[in-house]
């Protein structure tokens, strides 16, 4: 009995601390979801009401069908999805055509300047945006490049580009040279053994770095928010707008996050094995 | 080294075969194939990021504000000179570090907590798991908009939460007091970067091999004296990154603040980052607020040429 005891205790302690996780994670989350659902006066009662009387669809109706504000006749809501719909999609494929290529050449061809471009590509990614944010500008007003979709994918591309060639180095990487050079010695070239030997093995990794630079330019907010006015106007940068000029409008603001996270957070839920992969392949490897 | 495998002699010499091997010789030559293939990444950061980086060093040595453009003028490091003096600056640079620190301790730690739980054996241990990478994945913007609707002071869910377990006695505005701004904006910041290192020290835990504690336990080892001689340094390579990693994120933090406190009260949330956005976009004085991110980024560039040495010597020993 007191041995069985003795050995309850931790088992104890380690689902409480299981479940203090679980609610520290979730709760934030849960509670944008639950505000989304419920209406005013669910939420301004006192003491407020958790769980809402009657769930409403309300607040994501009026984000779908109202149109925006006295001066712009659009549905904001829905130009701003298409926007970032667009504009995560072109960087991804973009990123990930060029960013391919590239690694493949740094992990597997020795050529000079290999070492340098991974060392540039390292560096890159922790150069802050900050520091872009204000020549980009200048030669993108000279471009006529300011609140359009092109410009928003060209910068995008210097956050997704080295992200996709510094993972897809380590994936490359990862793979034995074996194949490859059994293949070269029957007379295949270099494009012929990543055409039809790697790339046909690598579908985890494409995978894994298709979301990443879809994860990374559908979240961005920096350049969309100083780049971007009406015509490419992102979905972060309309709810920046939302929160911080609109006064009570909190559950349309709470439905409009809920429905900007899904794409990533179910992205990330069900691939998060390649996630996990390739976050840890920049550090651990 | 593939290119050293294949014998030049399989070259056939007939007037075909070397048409052929011309077209072939660049999809087999190593030097010429390695630029080809990384040309296009490269131009493409070389336009986006290298060029501006450059002409961003330009522009801070220069006056030029879009509002008096008959004032531009190059002034070489005046710019710099005068930020020395910005006690706004400063104050902002002092708020971002105290920022990225404090956040940086507290993802470690929770962090390494966390992950300790995680890497334990119990029931359900991958959906618990897979729920980390929730915050971590969320869009920054929304994660400022969510906190900003938790925090705030008439409806938000913390005063709320806090008088029904009566904590507090009334509703506060939370936001508007200094202390309690930066701890909260804090908070939220930690809520987000933390998954990232409890994923990064559990992909260390699990590659730290059983018998080394199973030798410890033989010893007669106590789990406190295996965590600080066994996990902690076989995890600490990993955990290093992750925070250098996470205080130069620290650094790069915008939206959290710009939405939840603008940087108040009385500037005491004002991050480098908004009083560079809001000297260069609202001001228009684009010269000064190259200077001001140039000299920000200094600050940041230290640990980061830490890390990239780091980093590069793993991937060049590979």
């Amino acid at each position: 009995m007191r041995a069985s005891l003795k050995h309850l205790m931790p088992r104890l302690l380690l689902y409480i601390l299981v479940v203090i996780i679980v609610v520290w994670t979730i709760a934030p989350y849960l509670w944008l979801i639950i505000s989304s659902f419920s209406s005013k006066l669910d939420l301004l009662t006192v003491p407020l009401r958790w769980i809402p009387s009657r769930p409403t669809l309300e607040n994501y109706r009026s984000l779908f069908f109202e149109y925006g504000g006295e001066s712009v006749n659009v549905r904001l809501f829905i130009k701003s999805l298409t926007n970032s719909v667009i504009i995560s999609l072109s960087t991804m494929g973009i990123a990930t055509i060029l960013g391919v290529l590239a690694a493949y050449a740094i992990a597997r061809l020795r050529f000079r300047g290999n070492q340098g471009m991974i060392l540039t590509m390292m560096s890159i990614q922790l150069i802050p945006p900050i520091i872009l944010v204000i020549p980009l500008y200048m030669i993108m007003r000279q471009a006529k490049l300011l609140d359009t979709h092109l410009g928003l994918i060209i910068v995008d591309l210097s956050i997704a580009l080295p992200l996709v060639i510094w993972l897809m180095r380590s994936y490359f990487a990862s793979i034995p040279s074996e194949l490859e050079d059994a293949a070269r010695i029957d007379g295949c070239t270099y494009l012929d053994a990543l055409f039809r030997i790697v790339l046909p093995l690598s579908g985890p990794g494409l995978v894994s770095v298709m979301i990443f630079a879809f994860i990374a330019s559908w979240n961005e907010y920096l350049y969309a928010f100083i780049y971007t006015n009406i015509n490419a106007k992102t979905l972060p940068v309309l709810i920046g707008e939302f929160s911080t000029k609109l006064g009570l409008e909190y559950l349309k603001i709470a439905a409009a996050g809920v429905l900007a996270s899904l794409p990533p957070v179910f992205l990330a839920l069900i691939f998060q094995r390649f996630i996990i992969r390739g976050l840890t392949a920049g550090a651990i490897k | 080294m593939p290119g050293h495998l294949v014998p030049r002699s399989t070259r056939v010499s007939t007037l075909t075969m070397q048409i052929r091997s011309r077209s072939r010789s660049l999809a087999d030559n190593p030097q010429l194939l390695g630029l080809l293939l990384t040309l296009p990444a490269l131009i493409a950061i070389l336009a986006v990021v290298l060029i501006p980086i450059f002409s961003s060093f330009l522009l801070s040595l220069q006056q030029k504000d879009l509002s008096r453009p008959q004032y531009d003028a190059f002034i070489g490091f005046k710019n710099y000179l005068t930020l020395l003096r910005d006690s706004r600056y400063l104050n902002s640079l002092w708020v971002t570090f105290r920022f990225s620190l404090t956040s940086v301790i507290l993802e470690v730690i929770l962090g390494v907590s966390i992950a300790l739980v995680l890497n334990q054996r119990f029931v359900g241990r991958g959906f618990v798991r897979g729920l980390m990478i929730l915050p971590w994945a969320m869009p920054s913007i929304v994660n400022a908009a969510m906190w900003k609707w938790i925090y705030n002071a008439d409806y938000g869910a913390l005063n709320a939460l806090l008088t029904q377990l009566h904590l507090i006695d009334s509703y506060r505005v939370w936001l508007a007091d200094p202390t309690w701004a930066t701890i909260l904006i804090i908070l939220a910041n930690v809520w987000k970067e933390t998954p990232f290192t409890v994923i990064l020290v559990l992909a260390a835990l699990q590659a730290i091999p059983e018998d080394l504690y199973e030798a410890a336990r033989v010893d007669g080892a106590s789990a406190w004296r295996s965590f600080w001689h066994i996990t902690l340094p076989l995890i600490s390579p990993v955990l290093m990154v992750a925070a250098m990693l996470q205080f130069i994120w620290g650094f790069q933090t915008f939206e959290l603040v710009y939405v939840t406190t603008g940087g108040g009260p009385f500037s005491t949330t004002e991050l480098t980052t908004l009083r560079i956005y809001a000297t260069t976009f609202r001001s228009l004085r684009f010269g000064y607020g190259a200077a001001m991110a140039y000299l920000t980024s200094l600050v940041i560039l230290i640990p980061a040429v830490f890390y990239v040495r780091s980093a590069y010597r793993r991937v060049v020993e590979m």
